[in-house]
């Protein structure tokens, strides 16, 4: 096997997946992603991802999907899932719940474990906000390798496929389910909202994380905040977060990510002031009161990752002699 | 110059893809990451030198490769006393050498930011006075979250605006004087494209009587917008100086105050 210049010294290059270890192994890959839809209301089923970072173990199925069922017959989907293969096996089981095909799959941003398995639908019943699509087209391919690095076979015949609907702000009936929808940021800079009438349900996505620390690899944490608040203002029985499981209070798991979000924009800061550096920012105790969050030491490395240089470009003083400053 | 020497590495890598196993140098250690380039590493990098795998050499990294070119690493090598050179290495990155750090006055501590082109042993190398290297470190895996697109160098665009800006502070800490240093600076590897490789070379900090406290020869492994921690003697107060020059010969200066 000879190594190309590009795949040998590609120091910036977003790597190249291996395709020939892949397709060796392709004959032999036997993994099968298991759904349990949990009814949550009248013709609405969440969907559990595991509580987990993205890994091979779990084919990358760590975010909510939710099925909905229009009384005039079919379904309707909010997100689904990081592959080809889980959305196809989402979508049949949505059908079988729904008795009839699935009419519509909104998307809530563009992550990839919400949005990859757009591939396993006509484009033209796939729904985003306009910014979802821009930053699609900026970041799916990015995501798209990085996904097959990590999972490898499970991604297979995955590629981004951009939506071919756009969501307006407002109420939206399909055959005869009605929702509300609403085009919020912070998350990303396009997180769509769905509140399902029949069940006063909120589907929050990425906005909202419960038990299970946000990410924030897009993040904007003053339009998040101003959305949470957004968000918790709404009329409503329960809420679906992007990740962890559903809040039946409504209020508990919108608190919880504001409460999160809040120390870590405080705790990032105070590293910044004493001069830590990006290894021991990532190294901080976290409180007690986010003991029941799981992966809160993996998403607050990230965080430190995301946030952690721009910080400190806004904090630290410059010293060379052409800031001006007096030091030179 | 180190310049001619960091090739051979290189040539190294693209020769071991071939079947040809290198044979063992005498006098090495086993490596306890186990690393396919580790002997060739060693043997241009510390020659006959005695080599010790010491867990005293403490690395700490994030569990998680969120952005691949910006991974933070700090090296704590002060149970090891009086040190003369810490060199951080990545076995299977082209570049494999990120700094190579005389902390002629200060203590053995150092903290940066380095790219990682694949799955890869990250390692301190630490030279006592003694003549004996003490090694410490773990595999890396580069692939992230999985959330995040691999980002792009130079999206900012503006660099050339903003080049050589420096920034920092120093913290007077009770062991220790820390201080912080950063500057704006592309660092291309010369790997990408038809982007030359330009990069920030040497880095010399200087305490208010002029005397070197450190002095570090940087690589283009090292990440854009290089970023330090190093931390100084508490008699250290300040000023403290900071001296660095790029591959084109462009020179930056900075003063953090007391
Ligand atoms: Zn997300």
């Amino acid at each position: 096997m000879t190594l190309s210049r590009r795949a040998a010294l590609g120091l910036l290059a977003a790597a190249p997946v291996a395709l020939p270890a892949r397709m060796a192994r392709a004959e032999t890959f036997a993994g099968r992603y298991a759904y349990d839809p949990q009814p949550i209301g009248p013709g609405i089923w969440l969907v559990r991802g595991a509580d987990e970072a993205i890994v091979f173990g779990n084919g990358g199925a760590i975010a909510n999907a939710v099925v909905m069922a229009c009384p005039q017959g079919g379904a309707v989907l909010f997100d689904c899932g990081p592959s080809l293969r889980y959305a196809q096996g989402l979508a049949a089981v949505a059908e079988k719940l729904c008795h009839g095909p699935v009419r519509r799959v909104f998307l809530s941003h563009l992550h990839p474990d919400h949005a990859l398995g757009t591939a396993a639908f006509d484009p033209a019943i796939v729904a985003a906000l306009p910014a979802t699509r821009t930053e699609l087209e900026r970041d799916g391919n990015g995501f798209a390798d990085a996904m097959y690095r990590i999972l490898a076979d499970w991604m297979r015949g995955t590629a981004v496929a951009l939506p071919g609907a756009t969501v307006v702000p407002g109420p939206i009936e399909i055959a005869g389910r009605r929702l509300q929808a609403m085009a919020l940021k912070g998350h990303s800079d396009g997180d769509l909202v769905l509140v399902d009438e029949a069940s006063g349900t909120i589907l929050a996505g990425d906005l909202v994380f419960y038990d299970r620390a946000p990410a924030t690899p897009d993040a904007n944490l003053a339009a998040w905040r101003e959305s949470l608040a957004t968000l918790a203002a709404l009329p409503h029985h329960q809420l679906v977060p992007g990740h962890g499981p559903l809040d039946p209070s409504g209020t508990a798991a919108i608190a919880q990510t504001r409460d999160w979000l809040d120390w870590l924009e405080q705790a990032l800061n105070q590293a910044v002031a004493q001069g830590l550096d990006m290894t021991e920012a990532g190294s901080l105790p976290i409180p007690d009161r986010f003991a029941t969050v799981k992966l809160a030491r993996y998403e607050l490395q990230r965080s430190v990752a995301h946030f952690y240089a721009g910080i400190e470009a806004q904090r630290l003083p410059r010293i060379d002699a052409g800031s001006g400053n007096g030091n030179g | 110059m180190k310049r001619p020497a960091l090739l051979v590495p290189i040539m190294a890598l693209l020769a071991s893809t071939t079947p040809v196993a290198a044979a063992p140098t005498p006098g090495l250690v086993a490596d306890p990451l186990a690393s396919p380039m580790w002997d060739n590493h060693a043997a241009w990098l510390l020659g006959k030198a005695p080599v010790r795998f010491d867990p005293a050499v403490i690395v700490t990294m994030p569990d998680v490769t969120e952005n691949q070119h910006v991974f933070p690493v700090t090296v704590d090598a002060r149970a090891l006393g009086k040190v003369q050179r810490i060199v951080v290495l990545m076995d299977l990155n082209p570049l494999p050498v990120a700094i190579d750090y005389q902390p002629q006055g200060a203590l053995p501590y150092v903290s940066l930011r380095i790219k990682l082109d694949q799955r890869t042993p990250v390692r301190a190398l630490v030279l006592t006075a003694d003549g004996v290297w003490h090694v410490g470190g773990r595999w890396i895996d580069a692939a992230g979250g999985g959330c995040s697109a691999p980002p792009v160098s130079r999206v900012k665009g503006d660099w050339a605006q903003h080049l050589g800006e420096m920034r920092g502070k120093l913290w007077h800490e009770a062991a220790d004087t820390r201080l912080r240093v950063s500057v704006r600076h592309p660092m291309d590897t010369g790997y990408v494209d038809n982007i030359a490789a330009y990069n920030i070379e040497t880095m010399q900090v200087r305490g208010a009587d002029g005397a070197a406290l450190g002095t570090m020869t940087i690589n283009g492994s090292v990440s854009e917008d290089p970023a330090f921690t190093l931390l100084l003697p508490p008699t250290q107060a300040g000023p403290v100086s900071i001296h660095m020059a790029d591959s084109n010969g462009r020179t930056f200066d900075g003063r953090l105050a007391p």
